[in-house]
C-alpha cells in the first residue's frame, strides 16, 4: 500500500511520510489472508529450506501481538496445518523483540535438550489494530511473517542473547485501550507510540545492547556482515548504524522502506531480504536486535545460513 | 566549567547544523524548533542526546514538549548546568 493511499486522513503527503519514515510502501494482507495463514507459508518455506521433515521438528514458537484469539495460541494451529506432530508450541508476546526473544528461547532449548529443531516465527496482521488518523505509528505499521529453523549445530551459530526490557516505559507504545473497554462501549484498541521517548530509548539505550551482544559473541563491528535491527523507522535504523559506528563495509538491512514496520515479523523479513538479494554470503555474522513495546529488547548475533 | 548563554546558543546552533543543515545563523533564540525550523521530533531528539552530551547536561523526556524556542532550549541548559 502506497503512502498516497494512507496519507489522507493523517493530512501529510508521500514526500513528508518519507523524509519522516523512509517508508514508500507497506505491506497489507488482503482479506483472505489471515495471520496464521502467512504465519504458515513462512514457516513452510522455513522449513524447505532447512531441509529438515515437519515431523524432526518438537518445538514451535510464535511471536506475534496480532494473533485475534487470546486462546488456543497461534503456534498449536500452525504446527497442525504445516504436519508437525506433537511438538511443543505457544505464542509469545514481546512485540518488536518478539522474534529475538524467540530466537534465544529455541537457542536454550536446544542447547539444553529439551528440543532438537525449533520453529519460530514472527507473524502480524497489524492492520487489523491500526487507526488511518493517527500520526504516531499506524501509517507505519505492515502486515507479514518470517520464519527460521533452529537446529543442533556442532558450532553454535546463535550467541548468547542479550535481552531485557523497561517496563516503566510500558505505556509508551501500544494500545489505546483494553479489549474489556472495548467490550464496554469503548473504541477499538489501536496501536500507537510516544515517538520521541521510544526514538531515544531505541537508538541510545538499544546501540548499548547492541555493542553488549558483539563483546558476548567475542566480535566487532569489524567483522560483522550484516545489521538487521528491528525495521521501526528508517531513521532509527540510520542513526543507529551511526551510533554503532558501522564500518560501510556492513550491510544494514532496510526492509521498512517496502514492507512497512511489521513488529515481531521485521527482522525474519528483513534477514530474508538480504538473504535473497544476495546482499551477505553464508557463513558471515549478523547482529539482530529487537525492540519495542514494552518496552523490551533482544539482540544476538547470528551465523548467517 | 559552566557555559556562557551564548556559547549554549552558538553550541546549540552546530548541532542543528550538524543535523538539519539548516544555516547556523539562523537558530536564533526566537525560532520555534518546530513552526520556524522545520525540524520535526526524531531530528530534535537526536539534537537533545547530542546537546546533552555537549553541555554535560541531563535533558528528560517529558522536558523536550517543553523547549519550542532556541531560548527555552538555551535557558534550560544553562540551567541545568552543574
Amino acid at each position: 500500500m502506497s503512502n498516497d493511499e494512507i496519507a489522507g486522513p493523517i493530512d501529510s503527503s508521500d514526500e513528508w511520510i518519507r523524509q519522516r519514515t523512509g517508508v514508500i510502501t507497506r505491506a497489507r494482507a488482503s482479506d483472505d489472508q489471515t495471520l496464521a495463514s502467512m504465519a504458515m507459508e513462512a514457516g513452510k518455506e522455513a522449513i524447505e529450506k532447512a531441509g529438515i521433515k515437519p515431523e524432526q521438528i518438537d518445538l514451535v514458537i510464535v511471536s506475534t501481538i496480532s494473533f485475534p484469539y487470546a486462546t488456543p495460541s497461534a503456534a498449536t494451529l500452525i504446527a497442525a496445518e504445516l504436519g508437525i506432530p506433537n511438538a511443543a508450541a505457544y505464542d509469545i508476546s514481546a512485540a518488536c523483540a518478539g522474534y529475538c526473544y524467540g530466537i534465544a528461547q529455541a537457542d536454550s532449548m536446544i542447547r539444553s535438550g529439551l528440543s532438537e529443531y525449533a520453529l519460530v516465527i514472527g507473524a502480524e496482521r497489524l492492520s487489523d489494530f491500526i487507526d488511518p488518523t493517527d500520526r504516531t505509528i499506524s501509517f507505519l505499521l505492515g502486515d507479514g511473517a518470517g520464519a527460521a529453523i533452529v537446529g543442533p549445530s556442532d558450532t553454535p551459530g546463535i550467541s548468547e542473547t542479550v535481552w531485557g526490557s523497561d517496563g516503566t516505559k510500558w505505556d509508551k507504545v501500544g494500545m489505546t485501550g483494553s479489549i474489556l473497554e472495548f467490550k464496554d462501549g469503548g473504541s477499538w484498541p489501536t496501536l500507537v507510540q510516544e515517538g520521541r521517548t521510544v526514538f531515544r530509548w531505541a537508538v541510545w539505550e538499544m546501540v548499548k545492547a547492541a555493542k553488549e551482544a558483539l563483546d558476548i559473541a567475542g566480535i566487532t563491528v569489524n567483522d560483522l556482515s550484516a545489521l538487521v535491527t528491528h525495521q521501526a523507522n528508517m531513521r532509527i535504523i540510520d542513526e543507529f548504524a551511526k551510533q554503532l559506528e558501522l564500518p560501510d563495509s556492513v550491510v544494514v538491512a532496510r526492509d521498512i522502506e517496502t514492507t512497512g514496520n511489521t513488529s515481531a515479523a521485521s527482522i525474519p523479513l528483513a534477514m530474508h531480504r538480504i538473504l535473497q538479494e544476495k546482499q551477505v554470503s553464508s557463513g558471515g555474522f549478523a547482529l539482530q536486535i529487537g525492540f519495542g513495546a514494552g518496552l523490551a529488547y533482544a539482540a544476538q548475533v547470528v551465523v548467517l545460513p | 566549567m559552566a557555559h556562557t548563554e551564548a556559547e549554549v546558543l552558538a553550541g546549540l546552533a552546530e548541532l542543528v547544523n550538524e543535523e538539519t543543515g539548516i544555516a547556523t545563523d539562523l537558530v536564533q533564540p526566537e525560532k520555534s524548533f518546530t513552526d520556524d525550523l522545520d525540524i520535526d521530533s526524531i531530528s530534535m531528539m537526536t539534537i537533545v542526546v547530542n546537546a546533552e552530551d555537549k553541555f554535560d547536561v541531563k535533558i528528560p523526556d517529558e522536558e523536550v514538549t517543553n523547549l519550542v524556542t532556541v531560548k527555552d532550549a538555551v535557558d534550560f541548559i544553562v540551567g541545568a548546568q552543574g
